[in-house]
């Protein structure tokens, strides 16, 4: 086998793993759109702001205290100690809950029976609100995540996978513990939907709000269930990019780089979610090794939201999206 | 009482049909004018051209082409951004290629480039709605900036990849370029932007923008009494990217003279100016000027009290000021979905009524 195969096949594997990555956000956004319709967009910054919380917690930060220091004059910035990162993780889930409960009664709660386009305007807003809020709260500055994963090249896949090929696979460890926890997260969610008295009640809103609600199904209770999970969704996706590339803006923008492949998904498919950016991402890879190099690189900019443009053409309602019915 | 309609008697069709039927409004609209025509030229400096007036006007044309497209048709559009860098760089290799041709037709031609690339990323409309669309001119906007980036041609191969503007003159005056003077700069954004808002006040109460919002109130029933589909979201996006493209052509030559596309044109300047047709409201012409005077200024004010008079560090000034731009949004959502427009309206109503409002 020549070696040009064998590192096509490794450019594919890397983009399956960073397309899970992918999918870890897109999860984010299928929940709250199929149990609300809202198109969440802040879903990506939800990720930046659990991130930035967690990392704020395991350091040990005062809160607030750039804003703080610049009012009082005083110069706070660390309580001293550091909280290990289990309990941290709690505790950020826990602001995760909080955050949901303050959005569903600050902001949902008023925008009932508007158009979807409003809400979506809406969450925009929560976007840069949380953008703003996260830096005010902990600093602005590049930061990094160290939860204890398991970083780096494996050396176990390289050698086994030189000794059967010829040609040793590089493939990062945080890669595939991605893989397994989005894997986790989706069987644990498909069953909490399918088996639990909560998640029934779930898809009964997804299905129909009013029904739902004369059958005595808490609308207020189900939306706050509900930003709470994908803002918990978004606290694993926050960790994963955060150990991956560190904590920083940028990471919002991953949430662009969902939207595609929610698209291609459709955006009320839990298993499309996944297969769509198990799509996208190998799809971006390949086409910047194979196409790349003779357009000058940096393709993975575009790429995605192209091939998801061209495939809507063909198929609005995406790969597992409900059939889009028109009536007057 | 102030804001009167009744007694304003029109004897013939032409008077019946004016873009202004009401006196008041008309008087306004004239003293507006007579005021940026006639008084602000002479009383610009440069801190104000830069800071509020260029910005806003620019801006203004920008909001008013978004609006034509989805505040009048209703097709969401997240490539602004990218469109806008399609005008800059339109402009530019114009002037650049044919240094003779005056900058104001350069402009507009870099308007009907972009009104053709506008159409062609636009097709897909005709097959995708709502969100789908959004995300699916997402790919406008990530591929444009791309490729002004990756092609040397673009930028005449120069070496910092930045495009300059090259000092250039109307009537013997720079209106680009390092040298310009600041009312110069002004009255030339100030011109177009008088002449594309009068176009775009009616075109959208003409037979095409009524197709427009027949399409965005609802697309079936609009085709099923007889609109074409293709040729009025097509008309729609070719006409809202020209307005997009002069706005950034403006923005390119006059305003910052000198452009690195991705740092001038990048998604955020999408929702920069999605914001300002959402806070000045949807599907309104006074809607667009009152959002980007908003978004205009609200910076700068938040600047001056927060560095200016508080002290405190830019950066964090920065993120407060995001946090307040984003809470706005919300609030404008839930307290008036509509924008500002609608606050105009209501405050007409209680204009016509006052002082006795019973």
């Amino acid at each position: 086998m020549p070696d040009t195969f064998w590192f096509a096949l490794e450019v594919t594997l890397n983009g399956l793993m960073a397309g899970v990555m992918y999918a870890l956000v897109a999860l984010g956004f299928v929940l709250i759109f199929k149990a609300s319709g809202i198109f969440n967009y802040a879903q990506g910054v939800l990720a930046l702001f659990a991130a930035l919380t967690l990392v704020g917690i395991m350091e040990g930060q005062v809160p607030f205290s750039h804003l703080i220091n610049a009012v009082f004059g005083t110069s706070l910035h660390h309580i001293g100690f550091k909280v290990p990162a289990l309990l941290a993780i709690l505790l950020t889930a826990g602001v995760m809950v909080i955050l949901a409960v303050l959005v569903e009664r600050y902001i949902l709660k008023h925008l009932v029976n508007q158009e979807p386009i409003i809400l979506f305007m809406a969450t925009i807003g929560l976007a840069y609100f949380l953008e703003g809020l996260g830096d005010v709260m902990w600093g602005a500055d590049i930061k990094t995540l160290d939860v204890g994963l398991p970083k780096g090249i494996s050396d176990t896949i390289e050698a086994t996978t030189y000794d059967l090929f010829g040609y040793g696979f590089f493939i990062d460890k945080l890669d595939i513990v991605a893989a397994l926890v989005a894997a986790l997260l989706v069987t644990t969610l498909t069953l909490f939907s399918q088996y639990s008295k909560q998640g029934r009640a779930l898809r009964a809103v997804a299905d129909d709000h009013q029904a739902a609600l004369s059958v005595g199904i808490s609308l207020r209770f189900i939306w706050v269930l509900v930003w709470s999970i994908a803002g918990i969704v978004a606290l694993v996706a926050g960790i994963m990019w955060g150990s991956k590339s560190g904590v920083q803006f940028s990471l919002s923008l991953i949430a662009l780089k969902a939207l595609p492949v929610l698209m291609l998904g459709g955006f009320t498919s839990i298993p499309g979610a996944i297969v769509g950016g198990l799509i996208i991402g190998m799809g971006e890879k390949l086409f910047e090794f194979f196409i790349g190099p003779l357009v000058g690189g940096a393709t993975e900019n575009w790429f995605a939201y192209v091939l998801a443009l061209v495939f809507l053409v063909f198929r609005p309602q995406g790969l597992f999206g409900e059939r889009i019915i028109e009536r007057v | 009482m102030l804001y009167r309609e009744a007694g304003d008697f029109k004897t013939s069709y032409g008077a019946d049909s004016q873009t202004f039927p009401i006196r008041f409004d008309r008087m306004r609209y004239y003293a507006v004018l007579a005021l940026a025509f006639g008084v602000v030229p002479f009383l610009i400096n440069d801190y104000w051209a830069n800071a509020v007036f260029v910005p806003f006007l620019i801006y203004a044309i920008a909001a008013i082409g978004l609006n034509i497209l989805t505040g009048y048709c209703g097709q969401v559009s997240l490539g602004t951004g990218g469109f806008m860098a399609v005008g800059a760089y339109a402009c530019y290799k114009l002037m650049t290629a044919f240094p003779e041709v005056s900058i104001l037709i350069h402009v507009l031609l870099a308007g009907g480039v972009t009104a053709v690339v506008g159409v062609l990323f636009g097709l897909p409309s005709l097959r995708i709605k709502g969100f789908y669309l959004a995300v699916a001119t997402l790919a406008a906007q990530f591929f444009l900036v791309w490729l002004f980036n990756k092609v040397p041609w673009f930028y005449n191969y120069s070496a910092s990849g930045q495009i300059t503007a090259p000092e250039r003159t109307i009537f013997g005056i720079a209106v680009t370029g390092a040298t310009t003077p600041a009312w110069a700069k002004y009255l030339f954004c100030l011109v177009l932007l008088f002449v594309l808002a009068w176009v775009a006040r009616n075109l959208t109460r003409g037979a095409i923008g009524r197709k427009w919002m027949a399409i965005r109130d609802m697309d079936i029933a609009a085709e099923i009494i007889g609109v074409n589909p293709l040729t009025t979201k097509l008309s729609a996006f070719a006409v809202s990217s020209f307005f997009i493209g002069v706005a950034g052509a403006l923005f390119f030559s006059v305003y910052l003279g000198a452009v690195e596309v991705g740092e001038a044109f990048g998604i955020q300047k999408s929702f920069l100016v999605l914001f300002m047709i959402i806070i000045g409201g949807l599907g309104s012409i006074f809607g667009s000027f009152a959002g980007a005077a908003f978004l205009v200024l609200l910076p700068v004010f938040l600047k001056n009290v927060l560095v200016g008079q508080l002290g405190w560090p830019t950066d964090l000034a920065a993120h407060i000021e995001l946090m307040i731009v984003g809470g706005l949004i919300i609030l404008f959502l839930i307290a008036e979905p509509h924008g500002l427009n609608q606050l105009w309206r209501v405050a007409k109503e209680k204009l016509r009524l006052w002082p006795f409002p019973h």
